[in-house]
């Protein structure tokens, strides 16, 4: 093997998205070197997707709102699944994060008094959204990586070297990461574009490579969503909790097939816009589901009012959390109420003026103007559920980020347990932020604690992987040969057909028995060509990823027989309070099997569940959780 | 590539290097490949100016035919008519330059609109385009070696454009006192012919594109960075802001209603036909 | 159930390369990203193609279509003209990688050269206030994806490459616009002037208005008439009208 060129950090990043550039906008300020590691150009990461905005309870529009209000909402809409030290966390610290982003030089709308607007949202009690029209992922990641530029300016200044103490690889994408005994020690890495080897030796290593959503056909997710940070961490021998919730969002595209899951932001219902089915019915009033009963709107009238009094009515229930909402479209689709592209329609048309639809919702008319040759201001849109989001992600300390292996980092999507068994639109943003920073300063601590006893990268680790990424250009022994974009294409329908929005055992285990096949087909991947930007390599790379991580979604799938937030059973279609405590945790065997074992949450603390009436309580936790509170 | 305007694209381009070949460039050897007819609109450019810079120029060193005495009506190309050579009724300011024959009768102003109008935003975009192929199209190559924009003399200069701008305000000034003017005869009664509404849209469209400048647009609220501690100027902005979006059709329009007023005055005051009347 | 159609890619590193024809499957409603990737799938797995959202976001996609600078994503088949052969290139303006994909770090560059917005010294996080009408030009600026279209189109870069050093393109003269009508931007405070800096440092004066950047802006945003034009009016401001400094330095004394 040749000579693979070494880089030494302090902090190496994985994933240049939000809450990866968060982090290492802390550790830099924190004063350690650090590198961000992307698979694709600076900027361009999964958020910029991100439309309806970033929940902080500011109380810019309506001041009842704080932390508390949002805690609430968050809990209840991940079915009191959530990590509550991580909800609160991210509830208390939100708005400081929102409001530094000012100071980074983003651009928010805002309120006649020149505060920073916030919309509703689904499961959002108050208008809670900082928002940039329906672009706010895009201004989130363009204020931070011009943050990071200014960092840079002013390493330049000091030092005359822009990338002295911060430093972006974008294109470069990590295979696998080292460890010194039980230490991260470091990553391996390669050049998309001339596919050469690197090393980068960091005794920290921060995950935030975002979600998993291109193991499913029907997604609004990019190609970079391949579950890389959730198998870097199995790998590693970290673990993985809530891997069985995935977020279908409601409303993705549905026409043409080629745009066929890109998502339409849910600012289209915040902001006026109705769920009709093909009888002309709005059809959400149908499926308020008992533990909502008392927020939502159950007439036409009092729903339509809320738009201008939510202080007197109760919200309309196309504003329930995502998860109902996509189960009851798939719902109306199935009993034949869909519309001809197998959706429903979203209409905002015959609601708000054009001007209005335009100033709001630009960029949903453009893409719908673009790719479908619909204008939405005129004519309804069809939607339908798409996977949009994993709530599971590396176990992790709450304050730190920090996963079960020492050196081991995550935030973001990549993460698990702050959004329980479902997110509230708003919170991803958000977490991003809140969690971004926290892993970046836990990281920049644990350095710290380590004084001199920095670990070291083994030559022969450093060779086994590199062999490892490059066997699929022949050398691995394959007999057969497979190609990457098949088996891509079959593991998207196995994952969308048999664990998708809705779920039942002899499906999964035929997702399990077929996922084996596919396990033993991949090892037989042949790649052509070279390794210049080869995206047939990549995919193949990115499938065994894909192929783990689909793993521990069908296995935790499988384990839990009930039905809560994005994981729902059609065999157990009820929510069991015995299941709230549980958490499935899922490892990696050193003979390549996925474990999948029960563990206990830590009981929420007292005072936060004072924040909560206790007949609400009842709901959701059994009745020996509750003690003398019922 | 048949067409005429092409060749001359073409043989333009043979006396310089090929588009930036090496740089780690893609080696495509084509200086472009847009496959629709992208030559269409600056030649169209190019002959509808070329044809209104005649017409002009020969009218401006006419200096006849631009003045009905009976009905007042004084064409923009000769207003103000400052020349020794002057109508005495033409002449609202004075006379005072030479009558001779290389000089312009309205030589005073007749430069600062041609400066206004070539250091305006538009015309700019529209001659570096259509004459100087700098690009003649967006993504087709252009034949000159070397390109220093408008960093150095002379077109530096077009940084000027501001105190032509206020230069056509004082002319627009002068056009609208003439259109005014018109509306009284000859015998000092009033009177409204079908020429007074020909000077009349001419000075509401002259208006309009001066109004839109870029520069006005600037000078009136787009220096500004708080809109909101100047509402009137913002208004103002406002306005402007929306007759910039219409900059180009308005330099158009008014190159053509300039020579269709100028044409009717012609045609009036040689006789060619008479004035419909609607009052006296 | 599609169609035939006949694409001609252009294949190849920064050393050599040529058009390579494909005989490709078209649906109803495809762009040509999909279509593309349709020839990776079934006919040329290694055909470098740089993408990412697929939905006209990230702005990464970006190539050359029949010769027009544009993203292979929001490109609708339907939108060619059919029985055509479709010829597609990688930006011409940038050095090519692989086939499609080009090498972009120069506006990473460039980018680093435009001074970062100053945070107004006194003003505390949550403080910040601003109104709607004095943050909305910036806000149409900050709209822009970075696919680097306007650099690709602007034939100060497109045609003259020793132009590049010189000039930092409209895609970083907006940002020039953009922090220089920030409302709370304070970098004169800290003696930093940004019209200044677009003329001298960032080439302003090399842009003559052609505005293509505009035509190809998949965003929409008007970066000739709303960025680049009124940075050369406040340039003039500074530079070229005596008036209006005379004013200013009366005011400020």
């Amino acid at each position: 093997m040749t000579e693979i060129e070494r880089l030494s950090y302090d902090v190496i990043v994985i994933g240049a998205g939000g809450a990866g550039l968060r982090a290492a906008i802390e550790a830099r300020e924190q004063g350690k070197k650090t590198a961000i590691i992307s698979k694709s150009l600076f900027g361009k990461a999964h958020t910029v997707m991100a439309e309806g905005g970033c929940a902080a309870s500011m109380g810019n529009v309506n001041d009842k709102d704080n932390w508390m209000v949002h805690f609430g909402d968050t809990m209840r809409g991940g079915k009191f699944l959530n990590n509550w030290r991580m909800a609160e966390l991210h509830a208390k610290e939100a708005p400081d994060r929102v409001w530094e982003l000012e100071t980074y030089g983003a651009v928010f709308d805002r309120t006649p008094d020149g505060k920073i607007s916030q919309r509703n949202f689904g499961g959002h009690t108050y208008p809670r959204l900082a928002h940039v029209g329906d672009r706010t992922g895009l201004e989130l990641i363009r204020t931070l990586q011009q943050k990071i530029v200014s960092l840079q300016q002013e390493d330049f200044a000091a030092t005359g070297d822009y990338e002295a103490r911060i430093k972006v690889f974008a294109e470069c994408t990590v295979t696998d990461l080292t460890k010194d005994g039980d230490r991260i020690s470091g990553a391996l890495a390669y050049w998309r574009e001339s596919g050469r080897h690197l090393v980068f030796e960091a005794p920290a290593i921060i995950l935030a490579t975002g979600g998993i959503g291109k193991s499913f056909k029907v997604t609004s997710n990019s190609w970079e969503y391949t579950g890389d940070g959730h198998a870097l961490a199995l790998r590693a021998g970290a673990s993985l909790i809530n891997m069985e919730f995935i977020q279908f969002h409601p409303t993705g595209m549905v026409w043409p097939p080629s745009v066929k899951g890109i998502l339409v932001t849910e600012s289209v219902r915040g902001d006026g816009g109705v769920l009709t089915n093909s009888e002309g019915k709005r059809f959400m009033f149908d499926y308020i589901p008992d533990v909502f009963k008392a927020q939502y709107a159950t007439t036409e009238e009092e729903a339509d009012r809320w738009y201008t009094d939510a202080d007197n009515n109760r919200r309309p229930p196309e504003l329930l959390p995502r998860d109902e909402v996509a189960r009851a479209i798939n719902s109306e689709v199935k009993a034949g109420r869909g519309t001809p592209h197998g959706g429903v329609y979203l209409d905002v048309s015959s609601r708000l003026k054009a001007e209005v639809i335009i100033k709001k919702l630009p960029s949903m008319h453009h893409q719908f103007k673009e790719l479908a040759d619909v204008d939405i201001t005129k004519e309804p849109m069809e939607v339908g559920p798409t996977c949009h989001y994993v709530m599971g992600g590396v176990e992790v300390d709450p304050d730190t980020g920090a996963a079960s292996v020492d050196g081991l980092f995550a935030a973001g999507e990549c993460s698990g347990g702050m959004h329980g068994s479902n997110r509230l639109g708003g919170n991803s943003l958000s977490d991003l932020l809140v969690f971004g920073r926290r892993a970046g300063a836990g990281a920049a601590a644990y350095i710290d604690s380590l004084g001199d006893q920095r670990p070291a990268i083994s030559d022969d680790d450093v060779q086994v992987a590199a062999r490892r990424s490059v066997a699929a250009f022949g050398d691995g022994g394959q007999e057969g040969s497979e190609n990457p974009y098949t088996l891509h294409q079959e593991l998207q329908q196995t994952m969308n057909d048999l664990v998708g929005i809705i779920r039942k055992e002899e499906e999964i285990q035929e997702a399990l028995d077929k996922l084996e096949g596919l396990k033993a087909r991949g090892e037989q991947v042949v790649v052509e060509g070279h390794r210049q930007f080869n995206p047939g390599w990549h995919l193949a790379l990115d499938l065994r990823n894909m192929l783990l991580v689909s793993e521990c979604v069908a296995k935790a799938a499988i384990l839990r027989t009930e039905s809560r937030g994005g994981h729902t059973r059609d065999d157990y279609p009820t929510m069991d309070a015995e299941w709230r405590h549980v958490l499935l945790v899922c490892t990696l065997n050193d003979d390549g099997t996925i474990d999948v074992e029960r563990q206990e949450q830590i009981p929420v603390r007292s005072d936060l569940l004072d924040l909560f009436e206790s007949d609400e309580l009842g709901k959701y936790f059994t009745t020996a959780e509750l003690g003398g509170r019922i | 590539m048949g067409h005429p305007y092409c060749v001359t694209v073409a043989t333009l381009r043979t006396s310089t290097s090929s588009p930036e070949a090496g740089a780690g460039r893609a080696a495509i050897a084509a200086r472009t490949l847009r496959t629709d007819r992208w030559w269409i609109p600056p030649l169209t450019t190019a002959v509808g100016l070329i044809a209104w810079i005649t017409y002009a120029t020969v009218r401006v060193f006419m200096q006849k035919d631009y003045f009905v005495g009976d009905y007042n009506y004084l064409t923009p190309f000769y207003s103000p008519c400052i020349s020794n050579g002057c109508v005495p009724e033409s002449s609202h300011f004075g006379t005072f330059l030479p009558d001779v024959w290389w000089l312009p009768y309205a030589a005073l102003t007749l430069p600062f609109l041609l400066l206004f109008r070539m250091t305006c935003y538009y015309y700019r975009k529209a001659y570096y385009r259509a004459f100087w192929f700098s690009p003649p199209a967006c993504a087709v190559a252009e034949p000159h070696a070397k390109y220093t924009g408008e960093t150095r003399f002379p077109l530096i200069g077009q940084n000027l454009h501001r105190y032509f701008f206020y230069a056509a305000v004082l002319i627009s000034l002068i056009n609208t006192y003439d259109a005014i003017k018109a509306f009284e005869t000859g015998d000092g009664e009033f009177g409204i012919g079908l020429g007074n509404l020909v000077l009349l849209v001419n000075v509401v469209a002259l208006w309009a594109y001066t109004a839109s400048c870029h520069s006005c647009r600037s000078i009136i609220g787009g220096r500004l960075n708080h809109f909101s501690q100047h509402p009137v100027r913002y208004k103002l902005w406002g306005w402007v802001t929306r007759l910039n979006g219409k900059h180009m059709q308005l330099a158009w329009i008014t190159l053509g209603t300039l020579a269709l007023t100028d044409f009717y005055i012609m045609a009036v005051s040689a006789g060619w036909f008479s004035d419909p009347r609607i009052i006296n | 159930m599609g169609n035939q159609e006949h694409f001609r890619v252009w294949r190849g590193d920064d050393e050599t390369g040529d058009f390579v024809d494909y005989d490709v499957e078209v649906n109803e409603g495809e762009v040509v990203l999909d279509i593309i990737h349709r020839i990776q799938a079934t006919q040329a797995p290694d055909l470098a193609v740089r993408w990412n959202c697929k939905a006209g976001k990230c702005g990464s996609c970006s190539a050359e279509i029949n010769g027009r600078p544009r993203l292979l994503c929001m490109t609708r088949m339907s939108t060619l003209p059919p029985g055509e052969p479709i010829v597609v290139t990688p930006m011409r303006t940038f050095p090519v990688i692989r086939d499609l994909v080009t090498d972009v770090s120069f506006n990473y560059e460039k980018a680093r050269e435009v001074r970062a917005f100053v945070p107004p010294e006194g003003v505390a996080p949550g403080d910040y206030r601003m109104q709607q009408v004095d943050v909305e030009r910036s806000q149409e600026f900050r709209k822009c994806i970075e696919c680097f279209l306007c650099q690709d189109t602007c034939h100060v870069l497109r045609d003259h490459e020793e132009n590049k050093p010189a000039f930092a393109g409209p895609r970083f003269l907006m940002r020039v616009a953009e922090l220089d009508m920030h409302p709370l931007d304070a970098a004169a405070e800290q003696g930093l002037n940004r019209k200044e800096a677009a003329q001298d440092e960032h080439g302003l004066g090399y842009c003559n208005i052609t505005k293509c950047c505009t035509e190809v802006c998949p965003e929409h945003i008007k970066i000739t008439d709303n960025a680049l034009i009124p940075l050369k009016e406040r340039v003039v401001d500074l530079k070229f009208d005596p008036l209006i400094r005379r004013k200013k330095r009366a005011a400020k004394g």
